[in-house]
């Protein structure tokens, strides 16, 4: 059963074509990546899967309800949460507050809530660090609060948008047990991913934008060998380039 | 449960006062300045706690001075009564201001004009309509009973005026202890970040006006029951906005106690300077400025960030020692 069910949507910011006709069906229980060059317009795909834009045409299903163009926290409300690629923390308040906003979408009572982060807290590895101000933490520590904020409001579907992006190789091994946690817990992944080992080592299923369309899909392995993505990344006729060193090799 | 037990302090030592002095000197400074405090409070709602940051909170301020004043004199409404009605119609006047405001997305230095500019259109509203009073502004007559909320002797006022700043108060408390407070900051803090967790930014922002406005309209009510005369300049003129919005960021923005130092302090200092500079007009405001200036330079967190910051210094060395042994 699809969680997720994108259809033909697109968006155009004046001459800017940001997404074009993108299709996509994210199954319930999976964790499934969306990788592209840098401007190929995944966030602004998230952007409009979370509410945060409306698209000009097509149709976003969540869980059988159609959200397309729904305000982003009656989005939250039905179980679809996102994060930020920069990082948005509430500067002013310690990791637990922050968490608890989350929270409270489940918790009225505050206490309640401030309780409901403790967990969360633990969840991502942020326990140690629960009364600390937001505004202290390291890149890696925000960006577990990030996903922190967003797992509190019990999400069946999170669009995590980089969360490993600015974290050293240390950092990187440190969160990927993290994510594969939520998946296991029932929750259902999509992430926007740059650092490929991550997106090798954990989805199941890829998705390859570039300049707002989408250009193949399928297991990561697979993906990474197709022709049109590598030339996505790497320049025109570079596919045919590598082939031909390849050969030559052997 | 830790703020309501201060507020009960503060409540009984403010509240004795008048057992320990009947000195009219003394009571009429307890009282503008508690009444300085219930202004910078009700800016601390909306500017504090939401970030949005109101130039024209006079709007509210008049609106409650009128309707305090007018249902009494034209309709013959009892002053209790009126009392509520103008906290009502001021909170409906900010759910009008606040609709408009963040329907439209207004954020940071625009809804701030946008504040100001209805003050002054209400104010010129005031000076062009006969039910009140024109230019030559309102009067309320004098009939000296508790049942018609005008008191012999200050006590009285110190009293109903301890009873406004208590209720705004306990809503402060009450936003750091509660989940519409919790979403009222996150929005401060971080609109998107909000929203994507399920925070509905324009309705946390809209009731925050509402709360703000009725606060606010309650000032305007008590300033009428004390000086019984009201017109459009001192009802929606810049004065009252400005030692609103100046109390709480002196005192500190989003905090329990800060409007109430920041509103004392300014009071202190205004008296202090109209005892050396003589009754020149407007001199207070003159330090106000000054005051605001050097605030926002050396003390962005207001002067009860001063103690907050020394405890944070201690603690951080407190904790090394211990990681130290």
């Amino acid at each position: 059963m699809n969680l997720l069910d994108v259809s033909h949507v697109s968006r155009a910011f004046g001459g800017l074509r940001a997404v074009q006709d993108v299709s996509l069906q994210v199954p319930a229980g999976s964790l499934t990546a969306l990788i592209g060059p840098n401007g190929a317009g995944k966030t602004t795909l998230f952007a409009l899967m979370s509410g945060f834009l409306v698209p000009d045409t097509g149709r976003v299903v969540f869980d059988g309800v159609d959200i397309t163009g729904q305000a982003p926290h009656l989005n939250a409300a039905l179980g679809l949460t996102r994060t930020f690629q920069i990082v948005q923390p509430f500067a002013s308040q310690t990791v637990r507050e922050n968490i608890a906003v989350g929270a409270h979408l489940q918790h009225a009572k505050r206490s309640d809530a401030l309780h409901a982060a403790e967990a969360v807290a633990a969840r991502v590895g942020l326990h140690a660090q629960l009364d600390k101000p937001a505004a202290d933490l390291t890149v890696a520590g925000r960006k577990r609060l990030e996903l922190a904020r967003a797992l509190a409001t019990q999400p069946k579907l999170l669009l995590l948008d980089e969360v490993l992006a600015g974290l050293n190789p240390q950092e990187i091994q440190d969160m990927l047990p993290v994510v594969r946690g939520l998946v296991a817990s029932g929750v259902t992944v999509l992430m926007i991913e740059h650092v490929m080992q991550a997106v090798m080592n954990l989805a199941e299923h890829v998705w390859v934008l570039a300049q707002g369309q989408l250009i193949a899909q399928g297991a990561p392995h697979e993906v990474t060998q197709n022709p049109q993505v590598i030339e996505a990344y790497l320049g025109h006729g570079t596919a045919a380039r590598l082939r031909k060193t390849q050969q030559e090799a052997v | 449960m830790k703020d309501l037990r201060a507020i009960a302090v503060f409540v009984l030592l403010v509240g004795s006062i008048p057992f320990v002095t009947d000195s009219g000197v003394v009571l009429n400074f307890v009282m503008m300045a508690l009444y300085a405090c219930l202004l910078a409070q009700a800016w601390n709602v909306l500017g504090g706690f939401g970030g949005q940051f109101s130039f024209g909170h006079a709007l509210f301020f008049g609106t409650g001075a009128y309707v305090q004043v007018m249902a009494q004199v034209h309709a013959g409404w009892n002053p209790w009564l009126t009392l509520v009605l103008a906290m009502g119609v001021s909170a409906l006047v900010g759910l009008f201001v606040g609709t408009l405001s963040f329907r439209y997305g207004l954020k940071g230095s625009y809804f701030a004009l946008v504040t100001l500019a209805f003050a002054e259109v209400f104010r010129i509203a005031a000076l062009s309509v006969p039910f009140t009073g024109a230019g030559v502004g309102l009067m309320l007559p004098l009939r000296e009973s508790v049942s018609n909320m005008q008191f012999a002797s200050r006590a009285g006022y110190v009293w109903l005026i301890l009873g406004l700043v208590t209720l705004a108060l306990c809503v402060t408390a009450w936003l750091r202890h509660s989940r519409f407070g919790a979403y009222l900051q996150a929005v401060r803090d971080n609109e998107d970040a909000a929203r994507a967790i399920g925070v509905n930014p324009f309705m946390v922002k809209l009731w925050a006006t509402v709360l703000s406005g009725a606060l606010m309209g309650a000032g305007g009510a008590f300033y009428v029951q004390v000086f019984q005369y009201i017109d459009p300049g001192l009802a929606f003129g810049p004065h009252t906005s400005v030692e609103a919005l100046v109390g709480a960021i002196v005192g500190g923005m989003g905090t329990l106690w800060g409007p109430v130092v920041g509103a004392l302090a300014l009071h202190v200092l205004a008296d202090v300077t109209r005892n050396l500079f003589g009754q020149l007009p407007g001199i207070n405001m003159v330090v106000y400025g000054c005051v605001l200036v050097l605030i926002v330079m050396f003390l962005p967190r207001g002067v009860g960030g001063i103690g907050q910051s020394w405890f944070k210094r201690a603690k951080p060395s407190a904790s090394n020692k211990q990681e130290d042994a």
